[in-house]
């Protein structure tokens, strides 16, 4: 076998691998960074991936079929947002502890989203889905048009999410109030900032995010639906915000270095190498909780107050 | 910026009242203050000085009264509605997100920067350097605030303030947090802008009220019970109308009862929350009977020495001899047990458990002892007796004892834990700031225990910033800088001015200057 060969079916492979929990942690992003986590990431992407493939499932053979899968991209982010709302209402005005809430928020969306399929659908059936979309000349630069620039346009749209949100948070007036009311809501308050509003907006853009990065997974990756589709990938991109220190460049870090050893394990058992496939499968997921144990706690650039409600009578 | 009708030149108040569940927070106020003058309002904590500010602040609204701008009556309903006619405030707890830069904290009150998707920070840091230079404010637009030292968030605080187009400012207890450099450094600005702005200090420290004010008007339960010029009363006469009683801080009059060394410091290093040695080599001696007074500019080891003392921190090395037993790195559990008091840098979150009542605050230290435990099992008889016992000693004032602690203000707080270390009969106390933020009337209490403490032959370590404070009650007085011990000079011996040189780390000007020397607040021209 080539080393060469290897490395480059690896990061081919990885680059799909990394579109869903990146784009769901770039959105969990905007929650944290507002000041409330939202565990329910992994429930929202459940509902993102049911709805993307419901819509064009049920339009197949109607006039709408060649909207398909705009419908279901489009559905997945609106009840994304809707699910935020949901969270937003729980955690920022009734106050609720947003660790409990969110856990709910998960078993909602999971459950939610395998019942209604179990009722509408029931078996494996598959979709059209999106197909890959190579870009013309880029895609033939050798070994770099593989890996960068052969893949499914959703996947250029998640690399491109990332300078995005960049933007968002450091260069416009909303990102200015966002970082302001995940780490001094007192402060924001005072300075005539509504701090329960502007929650409100992060924890909608997160939703309407991850019920995107549900969506390419059944649309895109699998092209299908099922319960365990998602696979806890929501509460590896709630482990990315951390793993990045709440900056967009260092959860495509910590998207990549996951997906990487994702493709490796699967490679490793490709190549028929003789190791006990279990662990092999541990692999990416004992990664990510031994990097987010030795990395270094620097919370002086992350938001303070994250996962305190705020309450403008409360004293300090 | 907002459109401002005309400057600010005039804000009258007139029967300001507000009724909070249970009190009369406010109760027909009546205040006026112009362009070019200072007013101090001055009260004892819960006097309603606060609440009164949050009404002019438009954050509360009052239940009768009127506020008029230039005579204009006004109805604000927000903090935006004040600063569109001019008036701001800077709140005792900063009002900065700590991990953005000055710029963007300005960038946050100032709406008209914000452009669809685009920020002008550049405008807000012209506005900054604009502000900055007219009131000689140096603040730097780029700096994070995290980066910057207490006194210098408050000049960013004073600079946000005016950006946001404030010329009438209220101030709310601004020095509460600041060392006495700073505090001196702050009131001199003050006295600079006060010319074209309309200030009110809020304070209980009346040298300040002294050095900064043109008038003063006093609040008890709610009421302004005293208006007048600043220069015509003394600090005591204002003290007693503050607390409706004589205020005489009680002095140490230097019996000279000094017994036998009680704890002796030697060569002791201890690492600080950064990894610097903190402590560098410091020796100290407290005997029996006596109160030393340990005199530094925050910030100079008085922190690590506390842990130290109390075991919360790591000894490198050296040693903390104690009634002839070495206690470095001994267990505070060992520490105490060996009769050392401890009295608290931090008194609400290490003094006491906040949510736990007053009762079981009093026994932390010895809920296992043998009169409050009975085979494994809280004896609450005991515990409630002693508690009973020690509210009238110590005059903690409380709805009940069954009260959670950290609802209580900051005197009774301190009367808690003051009570729970001396109830326990130590043989030596260390005090760490126990009078900060306190007012007059609680801090006389604390002064007095203190004193009646170290003639029982209690040794006593006070470490504080107030000057006036140390050299009232201690027999000798160690001055700190950079962990090691400048000088331990004798009480009678130290001035305000002889203390400040050497808090600063220079070198002894032995004799002691002239007793005509400037007076308080001179000595900030020290600095810059």
């Amino acid at each position: 076998m080539n080393m060469g060969v290897g490395i480059y079916n690896v990061l081919c492979l990885a680059v799909p691998f990394s579109v869903a929990i990146l784009v769901a942690a770039l959105g969990e992003n905007f929650n944290q960074r507002a000041g409330v986590f939202n565990l329910g990431c992994d429930g929202i992407m459940c509902m993102g991936a049911f709805l993307g493939f419901m819509l064009p499932y049920s339009v197949k053979t109607g006039a709408l079929a060649p909207y398909g899968n705009l419908l279901g991209l489009a559905c997945a982010m609106a009840v994304g947002a809707a699910f935020g709302l949901l969270f937003a209402l729980v955690t920022v005005t009734f106050r609720a502890s947003q660790g409990i809430a969110g856990i709910g928020l998960q078993m909602l969306g999971w459950g939610l989203s395998g019942t209604l399929f179990r009722h509408f659908v029931g078996g494996v059936t598959g979709v059209e889905g999106i197909a890959s979309m190579p870009i013309p000349g880029l895609s033939k630069i050798p070994f770099l048009g593989g890996v960068l620039f052969s893949h499914n346009p959703l996947a250029y749209v998640a690399f491109l999410l990332v300078p995005a949100s960049w933007f968002l948070l450091y260069k416009t007036p909303w990102g200015l109030k966002v970082r302001a009311v995940g780490t001094h809501p007192r402060a924001a308050d005072t300075m005539g900032i509504r701090v329960d509003r502007t929650r409100y907006q992060a924890l909608m853009l997160g939703g309407a995010m991850a019920g995107l990065a549900g969506a390419y997974l059944s649309l895109c990756q699998a092209k299908m639906f099922s319960d365990d589709l998602v696979a806890g990938r929501g509460f590896i991109a709630v482990a990315l915000v951390y793993f990045g220190r709440w900056s967009p460049l260092g959860i495509l870090g910590g998207a990549l270095l996951f997906s990487i050893a994702q493709s490796f394990q699967l490679s490793m058992q490709v190549w028929g190498i003789k190791f006990p496939y279990e662990f092999a499968v541990m692999l990416p997921y004992v990664l990510v909780i031994v990097v987010l144990a030795l990395a270094r706690k620097a919370r002086q650039l992350g938001p303070t107050d994250l996962g305190k409600p705020y309450n403008r009578e409360m004293r300090f | 910026m907002t459109a401002v009708p005309e400057p600010i030149s005039d804000l009258q108040l007139e029967g300001i009242t507000k009724r909070c569940p249970g009190v009369l927070a406010c109760d027909g106020i009546s205040l006026q203050v112009r362009r070019g003058e200072v007013l101090a309002l001055v009260g004892e904590n819960g006097a309603g000085k606060t609440t009164l500010m949050n009404i002019i602040m438009g954050l509360y609204r009052p239940d009768s009264g009127s506020i008029r701008v230039n005579g204009e009556e006004v109805h604000f309903r927000a903090p935006g509605d004040a600063y569109a006619r001019g008036i701001g405030m800077v709140h005792q707890h900063f009002m900065l997100v700590p991990n953005m830069t000055v710029a963007e904290n300005l960038a946050l009150g100032l709406k008209n920067l914000h452009h669809f998707l685009r920020l002008d920070l550049k405008g807000a840091a012209q506005k900054i350097r604009e502000v900055s230079e007219r009131y000689e404010l140096p603040v730097n637009p780029d700096a994070y605030i995290w980066q910057l030292s207490v006194g210098e968030q408050q000049r960013v605080e004073l600079v946000k303030t005016l950006c946001l187009g404030a010329r009438l400012l209220i101030l709310d207890e601004p020095t509460s947090a600041l060392t006495p450099q700073e505090t001196d450094d702050l009131i001199e600005r003050l006295q600079r802008m006060a010319s074209e702005l309309a200030i009110i200090f809020i304070s209980h420290k009346l040298n300040e009220v002294k050095a900064l004010s043109d008038r003063v008007s006093i609040l008890r339960h709610g009421a302004v019970v005293f208006n007048g010029q600043t220069a015509n009363h003394e600090p005591a006469e204002l003290a007693a109308l503050m607390t409706g009683h004589e205020v005489t801080l009680p002095r140490n009059e230097g019996s000279g009862l000094q017994g036998e060394p009680l704890l002796t410091v030697k060569k002791l290093c201890v690492r600080g929350d950064r990894g610097n040695l903190a402590l560098d080599g410091l020796d100290l001696e407290l005997r029996e009977g006596e109160v030393l007074g340990l005199a530094g500019v925050s910030g100079n080891g008085q922190r690590e020495l506390a842990d130290a003392l109390a075991g919360l921190r790591p000894v490198e090395s050296g040693e903390i001899r104690f009634n002839g037993r070495d206690l470095a790195n001994r267990s505070p559990r060992e520490i105490i047990d060996a009769g050392m008091g401890y009295v608290p840098e931090d008194r609400q979150t290490e003094g006491i458990v906040p949510s736990f009542s007053i009762k079981d605050n009093l026994i932390l230290k010895d809920f296992a002892a043998k009169q409050f435990s009975r085979w494994s099992f809280l004896a609450r008889k005991a515990i409630d007796r002693n508690a009973e016992v020690l509210k009238e000693q110590f005059d903690i004032r409380c709805p009940g004892t069954s009260t959670a602690a950290g609802s209580l203000s900051g005197g009774n707080i301190q009367k808690v834990i003051l009570a729970r270390e001396i109830s326990r009969g130590p043989k030596a106390l260390v005090a760490v700031y126990p009078t900060r933020g306190i007012d007059m009337g609680a801090q006389e209490f604390i002064h007095s225990q203190l004193l009646e403490r170290r003639r029982e032959g209690i040794g006593i370590v006070l470490i504080s910033e107030e000057l006036e404070e140390v050299m009232n009650l201690s027999d000798r007085i160690a001055v700190i800088y950079k962990g090691r011990i400048l000088k331990v000079l004798p009480a009678v011996e130290a001035t305000r001015e002889r203390l400040g040189i050497l808090m600063a780390g220079l070198v002894d000007p032995d004799p002691p200057p002239a007793a005509d020397a400037p007076s308080i607040p001179a000595a900030g021209a020290a600095h810059e």
